[in-house]
């Protein structure tokens, strides 16, 4: 064992080639079966996901309300609330990051360049990626609900948070691309008397156009999932709340999360199917943005 | 560069002037969108300003009341007869954080190598792909969820697994301190294979990318001498990506410890400094994300101060991670 991993310094023939070769053979099985300690829990999950949220889901369920208390017994309600209040924050969110994201990157790429105040920018925006959503939700309750009291709690405040946490990813993505537009097609622009405004708006943002939506889905997928960002921001509700920008509402991360812990099997029953809900959500989301890279990179090849 | 220069003083100018400026057929959007993308990019920065002052803010009762015996194991966050707090302490916080991303780190960073390995330089390109893609499903599962699994399905589990070892180690010298008296399938442990399983991705593509950055020459090189593919890896692979790759391991462990919901559900919450590790513990955002609802005063700023302290810990982690792994992507530029 030792005289081998001292090195390919001395790879010399007195050292046996079967125990060379066996070496090499054994560090690649290990390698393959790193990839089956990631597929097996994975599949695991899934496979509980779908089998043990599959019976709960139905219309009803989906769409109907009001979310039952945990004590009631499975197909009691639904999470319609839920259902709508993802939807309706995480929209919020990304009609707030997205332009600020894009935004961003077009300053990092088309203006900044190799300034210092571009290089801190686009250093921070990475180091915020791995801010915790919980500090997010942290966040804007010190900054707006603690404000405002109970009438701070609303959809808004949670899609606040989501944008928080959305932007440095956005701002990531969206720059990797515009990095990849050829310098070729702004010249040819400046060269017909464009102005910078109007190149970037123009020809470098339509270039990039699906990089950077497969980029903000990827975010997407991401603040949908996410529980922590919303505890504190956005109350609990148990009915359908249509005004984002006013009164509690609610979620399906945080119905899962109110649901987990709870010995009824209804709540239990409740939390598997909004766990699958959410699972569908997010892989739909992730689908998309993939097709539409998978179409963008064999385009320009 | 110039364009940076351009913008900053021209800004007050290019609305007082518009007249000039439009003599120069430099329309007045375009000096607006300059300044509109700058401020983009600055609110990043005003952002990561405003969630240390305003969370700061917030917890200062915390911090002044209590000064360095915020870091003492001492919580008890229930008002003594004149309705104060006085045993908040959080030792034990930073205590589980600690141990559960290190948990965490000690299966993930393994795994994440041997599949960024794998993925660089084994199997060929066309395979590649979807292996990455069934890594990132891991991401894409969200918190909650790995909650959910771990708490109904995977804990009972593992719980009968810990009695077993516990059972195995009782009284030996240094397994028996950290397998022995598990108390339900919620652990530091559980806690941290969790985890492991959601950093993998992470650390798994940045490792992929700093691996992939080795140049091929050096890789040719090791093969030309004989190596065996394990041994090129060891010789040439190895000492040029070290240094991104311990930048992936921190930006695992930022993860980690910032971590919340699928930590919150399985770690057991209980406040204790314990060697066991099968013992239920609990972490940073995992008491925030639980005991917030039912906060108030003090109590509600010792919370919010530990999320300072989580902010801080993050930041820092963070900084270092990106600062290592630019380094290694500046090294392969220069060669």
């Amino acid at each position: 064992m030792t005289a081998a991993t001292a090195g390919p310094q001395q790879v010399d023939l007195r050292e046996p080639a079967g125990w060379r070769r066996n070496k090499n053979r054994i560090m690649t099985g290990l390698m393959v079966l790193s990839i089956i300690l990631v597929v097996i829990p994975l599949g695991f999950v899934l496979v509980t996901v779908i089998a043990k949220g599959a019976s709960s889901i139905s219309w009803s369920f989906l769409t109907g309300g009001p979310i039952p208390s945990i004590v009631a017994p499975a197909g009691v309600g639904g999470i319609g609330p839920a259902v709508l209040g993802t939807i309706e924050i995480t929209a919020l969110a990304t009609a707030i990051a997205v332009p600020l994201g894009i935004l961003a990157a077009v300053y990092l790429n088309e203006y900044g360049g190799k300034s210092w105040l571009a290089a801190i920018i686009g250093f921070m925006s990475d180091v915020m990626t791995g801010v915790p959503s919980i500090i997010m939700g942290l966040f804007i309750f010190s900054i707006w609900v603690v404000h405002r009291g109970l009438a701070g709690l609303s959809g808004f405040a949670g899609a606040l948070a989501l944008a928080c946490l959305m932007l440095p990813i956005v701002i990531r993505s969206s720059y990797e691309v515009l990095r990849l537009v050829p310098n070729a097609l702004r010249e040819g622009s400046y060269a017909l008397g464009a102005s910078k405004a109007r190149v970037t708006v123009t020809v470098v943002l339509p270039a990039a156009v699906s990089g950077i939506v497969s980029g903000s889905l990827l975010a997407v997928a991401r603040a949908a999932g996410e529980t922590a960002p919303l505890l504190f921001c956005i109350g609990a509700a148990t009915a359908a709340n249509p005004n984002v920008f006013s009164g509690a509402d609610t979620a399906l991360p945080l119905q899962i999360f109110a649901n987990a812990n709870q010995p009824y099997p209804g709540a239990q029953d409740r939390g598997w199917g909004a766990a699958l809900t959410l699972i569908a959500i997010c892989f739909i989301l992730m689908i998309v943005a993939r097709l539409i890279t998978a179409r963008f990179t064999r385009y320009s090849r | 560069m110039s364009a940076v220069t351009g913008v900053d003083p021209a800004g007050p100018v290019g609305s007082a002037g518009s007249p000039r400026s439009l003599e120069h057929k430099r329309p007045l959007g375009d000096r607006g969108f300059a300044i509109l993308a700058l401020s983009a990019g600055l609110l990043v920065l005003v952002i990561l300003v405003l969630i240390a002052v305003t969370t700061s803010q917030q917890a200062a009762s915390w911090f002044s009341a209590e000064g360095f015996k915020i870091f003492t194991n001492n919580w008890n966050p229930t008002p003594n007869n004149a309705g104060q707090y006085t045993q908040l302490g959080a030792l034990a916080f930073i205590y589980g954080t600690a141990i559960t991303a290190v948990i965490a780190l000690i299966m993930a960073v393994p795994v994440s190598l041997g599949i960024a390995l794998l993925l660089t330089e084994v199997v060929p390109r066309r395979w590649a792909r979807p292996i990455v893609y069934v890594v990132d499903l891991l991401a894409v599962v969200p918190s909650v969820v790995w909650g959910l699994w771990g708490i109904l399905v995977f804990a009972p589990w593992l719980q009968h697994i810990y009695t077993d070892i516990a059972g195995g180690v009782d009284g030996v010298p240094v397994l028996g301190p950290l397998f022995g008296q598990p108390v339900s399938g919620a652990s530091f442990f559980t806690a941290g294979i969790i985890l492991a399983f959601m950093i993998t991705p992470i650390v798994t593509s940045l490792s992929r990318e700093v691996i992939a950055t080795v140049p091929a020459i050096d890789k040719e090189g090791a093969y030309a001498l004989g190596a065996t593919r394990w041994e090129m890896i060891r010789g040439a692979v190895w000492p040029h990506s070290q240094g991104g790759v311990v930048g992936a391991v921190l930006l695992g462990l930022g993860r980690a410890m910032g971590e919340t919901i699928a930590v919150a559900l399985v770690i057991g919450s209980s406040p204790e400094i314990t060697s066991h590790l099968f013992a239920t513990g609990y972490s940073l955002p995992s008491v925030i994300a639980n005991q917030f609802g039912e906060s108030s005063g003090e109590f509600r700023a010792a919370l919010l101060g530990m999320g300072v302290i989580l902010f801080a810990f993050t930041i820092i982690i963070n900084v270092l991670a990106r600062g290592a792994v630019e380094r290694n992507a500046r090294r392969k530029r220069g060669a």
